[in-house]
């Protein structure tokens, strides 16, 4: 476990570099966003986002459970509307469960905190098009390789990143269940959801710091992770 | 489109500064918030009733704080919910340590806003449970919510959990009423008219000079139908109907009626939809024990109204005839 002031710097490192990403990706989720939404996800996040790493930025006393509670706070009032709730109100809540820090236990925790929350918030299931599609085989893959296969955590990441995006691509043929674009119905498909947009692109960002702060493992790309070859469950003899 | 505004920034802003100028020893306004609270929040003893939501339906919703109603209101954006965190500074505000319950209508972004302020105000250890109103029974599913919006009948749930508190009675008796009340109402709207938003400055929706819309929600949501103008009479049927429908009272029943106007609605011709109202529930058989008229739940300048009818029992009665003293309602 990395010490406690490298893991708040690399909690403040992950949301400027998020804020950075959102604002370059603006345009991109806007346009996403206007053909099945109301054209307003990618400047809410940008903003929000902007925010929360400013609210962190110069923070050397929190712990880092603190500082990730604050960057929650800060997007719940900063993007209002339904995504404040959803991405600020479930990285507040699942910041409970980094008591001890940020470890690749407490990782696989806060990842499924989260999705519970979206999911119970968003009253949202797979399949849906939503942002749950890019963030439950996120979580799925983060947690077997951890758990299961007991990858180093970074490549547990960049495998759980790649998931992200084979998420996000899945949503684009199907039928919004959920939110704005539910309202449009059968038009909906073939459209790529926004919320599982900005999740992938979150989720590159996490990994391209995490690699920088975790010694030692294998070089990522973080905006084409690699997968690496499946581990087989059972060991082999 | 002319709208005696300054600038579409400043409207909700703007309109908290004149109210708390027109209302200064019963209202106080958090600071840096959009946030209206009785002036002596926390009332001692008393479990807290909060409600929230965009604005643009005034006087919903710091139009119903005071005594026997709600001890704070959250005004977001025009059409737009408060954020979670100005939920939660209310939330805490109105907390005597006896609990808030926050009556919520049945839209996406408020539901949401509201169960994230609930969480954040919970790790503060405040008690706060949430009810959500959905007497709207022209559309399942629509454009802001999942299930059926939540419209005018929120007035009467403000009023029956607003008296139960007053009465002292606990949280969870405040919940119960209000959700009594909730389950027994049905409400459905008319638009001749699309609202106009400031930010805008011309109409959500083209709806021609002939042509009216059935089922129209609070924020120029599309309805059921779209029909020919119709007379006062016919709307009135066509509204109730569908109201008395999703009820489906027992003749005999003791009732409570609401004709809301949505903002750009002459008086009198709230007085046509009531006169009709009353011929169709006696027709029904149905016990009109009171009888609202006014305007409560509005849609900016939207010409329209809606037909709010709620069955109602001894205890509900009671609580919709108990005292309250706010700036839109004396009861």
């Amino acid at each position: 476990m990395v010490d406690e002031a490298t893991q708040r710097e690399a909690i403040r490192a992950a949301a400027e570099a998020v804020a950075d990403r959102l604002e370059d990706e603006k345009t991109h989720l806007t346009d996403l966003d206007s053909a099945i939404g109301d054209a307003d996800h990618g400047s809410n996040l940008a903003r929000g986002f902007r925010a929360a790493a400013d609210a962190v930025v110069d923070d050397d006393e929190s712990t880092p459970q603190e500082l990730v509670k604050t960057i929650g706070v800060t997007l719940i009032s900063e993007v209002g509307g339904a995504s404040g709730p959803l991405y600020g109100g479930s990285i507040m809540s699942a910041s409970a469960t980094l008591d001890d820090g940020l470890t690749a236990e407490s990782s696989v925790a806060f990842a499924e905190a989260y999705l519970e929350k979206v999911k119970d918030r968003g009253d949202a299931q797979l399949g849906a098009k939503t942002m749950v599609d890019a963030l439950t085989p996120a979580v799925h893959t983060f947690k077997k390789s951890i758990e299961v296969d007991e990858l180093p955590p970074l490549t547990a990441l960049a495998k759980a990143t790649a998931a992200a995006e084979r998420g996000v691509e899945y949503t684009v043929p199907l039928r919004a269940q959920k939110g704005r674009a539910s309202f449009l119905g059968w038009r909906s498909v073939g459209h790529q959801d926004p919320g599982a947009t900005s999740t992938w692109f979150i989720m590159q960002e996490l990994l391209d710091v995490a690699d920088d702060y975790l010694d030692g493992e294998v070089d990522v790309d973080a905006s084409s992770p690699t997968i690496p070859e499946e581990t087989p469950d059972e060991e082999e003899s | 489109m002319k709208k005696l505004i300054n600038d579409p920034e400043t409207v909700v802003d703007e309109m908290l500064e004149g109210m708390l100028a027109a209302y200064p020893g019963e209202l106080r306004r958090l600071d840096d918030t959009e946030v209206m609270v009785r002036a002596d929040a926390p009332v001692s003893g008393k479990v807290g009733i909060v409600s929230g939501g965009g604005s643009g339906h005034e006087p919903t919703h710091a139009g119903f704080i005071g005594d026997g109603m709600l001890d704070g209101a959250a005004a977001g954006e025009v059409f737009t919910s408060p954020t979670a965190d100005q939920l939660n500074e209310m939330i805490e505000a109105c907390d005597s340590g006896e609990g808030v319950l926050c009556v919520v209508k049945n839209y996406e972004g408020d539901v949401m806003n509201f169960e994230t302020a609930g969480e954040m105000a919970e790790m503060e250890d405040v008690d706060v449970r949430q009810v959500v109103v959905n007497d709207d029974v022209a559309v399942e599913d629509s454009l802001y919510t999942s299930g059926r919006r939540g419209v005018a009948g929120t007035i009467f749930v403000h009023k029956v959990a607003g008296a139960k508190a007053a009465e002292g009675a606990d949280l969870e008796e405040v919940e119960r009423v209000a959700n009594k009340m909730i389950d027994n109402v049905a409400t459905m709207g008319v638009a001749l008219t699309s609202c106009v938003t400031p930010d805008k400055g011309e109409p959500t929706f083209d709806l021609p000079d002939d042509e009216i819309e059935l089922g129209i929600g609070i924020h120029g949501e599309p309805g059921t139908e779209r029909t020919d103008m119709m007379s006062a009479d016919e709307i009135t049927d066509h509204l109730t109907e569908n109201v008395l429908e999703d009820l489906d009272l027992d003749e005999g029943q003791e009732i409570i009626t609401m004709v809301n106007g949505m903002g750009g609605t002459p008086q009198s011709e709230l007085f046509i939809l009531n006169r009709r109202l009353q011929e169709i529930v006696d027709d029904h058989g149905l016990d009109t024990w009171d009888a609202w008229v006014g305007d409560y739940m509005t849609s900016l300048d939207m010409m329209g109204a809606s037909i709010t009818v709620a069955a109602v029992d001894d205890e509900l009665k009671d609580l919709l005839e108990a005292p309250a003293d706010t700036p839109a309602l004396t009861v």
